[in-house]
């Protein structure tokens, strides 16, 4: 049985735990709902650019003097997986979860005999993919230099990624990200980015259109702006899936901590009317002796 | 006779309102956009984008960077990486 000091130290370090982590889980509350805003905000330029890229590739016919972007470099040999991390902890499975999606990913292409490189955006994913697959990672993104990921390090990481592409390192590329579901729930998911998927768009009112310069020349143009701005999304959606799980796994520490308090207490107040009692036997016992 | 300008960036829509006259730096060149144009997709080079709000009135000049323009029916939508 603990002393009485003892157990009374115990409770003070978990009742400051539990302060460190109801104040972790307001303050990812308060950023959950600044982030959402932006993935908000984000949202109208990209579903336009969306859709003009969608109907810009329909009038197009794949050849071998469309945009690589567009189709591919022929082969589909070697993989890269952009895996978007975040840079703090204290986020329940958030970045586990990412992890894992991106390794199972990686074997299921290992397993089909493709060559799987990595990219790493965000801090929290580096060691854990790099006990796995030490050579294989390309290059990395540092975002810790930053508050909050906005468009600059989504344009930052697109150009790497493009200028990877255009050096001919990779053929195919993946982005894997936490995609936000809820606060309770933030998926991690894997979509393509190279060669970018054509979004898929109901053909508007037929009318015709005029572009200047050529389709070709504009949807060359625009294919590495759609790239940044699915970069730039997955980018929001990561902050606001950390924060999210931050604070439902803050919500869970703060209320185990409160339960362990509980006990604690109680086990405390036991030990104290135990010797309580002990010592008032020892006087009435001496009291009968006399 | 007003024409519908949107003017929207990764971040935010920065503007989205009823306006005269929108002289646009096209790659090819300047073109200036009235309500009714005809359909028309351009991609715009880094410049400054004149907004008349009404007819002989004041111009508005907002630098942009990355951009791309889009007449539609519905009117003129300005998508730009940088704005200002």
């Amino acid at each position: 049985m603990a002393s009485l000091k003892e157990l009374k130290g115990r409770i003070n370090s978990v009742k400051s735990t539990q302060k460190i982590t109801k104040a972790k889980q307001m303050v990812a509350a308060a950023k959950l709902r600044k982030a959402q805003a932006s993935a908000e905000a984000a949202r109208p330029y990209a579903s336009r650019l969306a859709e003009v890229v969608g109907s810009l590739a329909s009038r197009v016919t794949l050849s071998a003097s469309s945009p690589r972007l567009l189709a591919g470099t022929g082969s589909d040999k070697v993989h890269l997986l952009v895996v978007g991390n975040s840079d703090r902890g204290l986020c329940g499975a958030f970045n586990a979860n990412i992890v894992k999606a991106a390794k199972l990913k990686a074997q299921a292409l290992i397993g089909e005999g493709k060559t799987v490189l990595f990219y790493l955006v965000g801090r929290k994913g580096r060691v854990a993919i790099r006990r796995d697959y030490p050579n294989a990672i390309l290059g990395m993104f540092d975002t810790t230099h930053v508050r909050e990921p906005g468009f600059d390090e989504a344009e930052a990481i697109a150009g790497e990624v493009l200028a990877l592409f255009a050096a001919g390192k990779f053929d195919v590329a993946h982005l894997i990200y936490g995609k936000f579901k809820s606060a309770l729930v933030q998926e991690p998911t894997v979509t393509q980015l190279v060669p970018v998927p054509t979004p898929k768009v109901a053909v508007s009112d037929g009318a015709v259109v005029e572009y200047e310069p050529d389709e070709e020349t504009i949807l060359a143009e625009l294919l590495p702006r759609y790239l940044r701005t699915q970069l730039f999304g997955a980018l929001l959606e990561n902050v606001a899936s950390e924060q999210g799980a931050s604070m439902t796994a803050m919500d869970n520490a703060t209320r185990n901590a409160g339960e362990l308090i509980k006990k604690l207490t109680i086990q405390y107040n036991r030990s104290r009317q135990a010797a309580i009692t002990t010592e008032l036997v020892e006087i009435i016992a001496g009291a009968e002796a006399l | 006779m007003a024409l519908h300008f949107e003017l929207v960036t990764p971040a935010r829509l920065v503007l989205s309102e009823e306006v005269h006259l929108v002289v646009v730096p096209g790659t090819e060149g300047e073109f200036g956009v009235l309500e009714g144009h005809a359909p028309f997709t351009a991609t715009v080079k880094d410049g400054v984008i004149r907004v008349t709000r009404a007819a002989g009135g004041t111009v508005e000049e907002i630098p942009v960077k990355g951009g791309f323009a889009e007449v539609s029916a519905k009117g003129l939508t300005v998508l730009a990486e940088h704005v200002g």
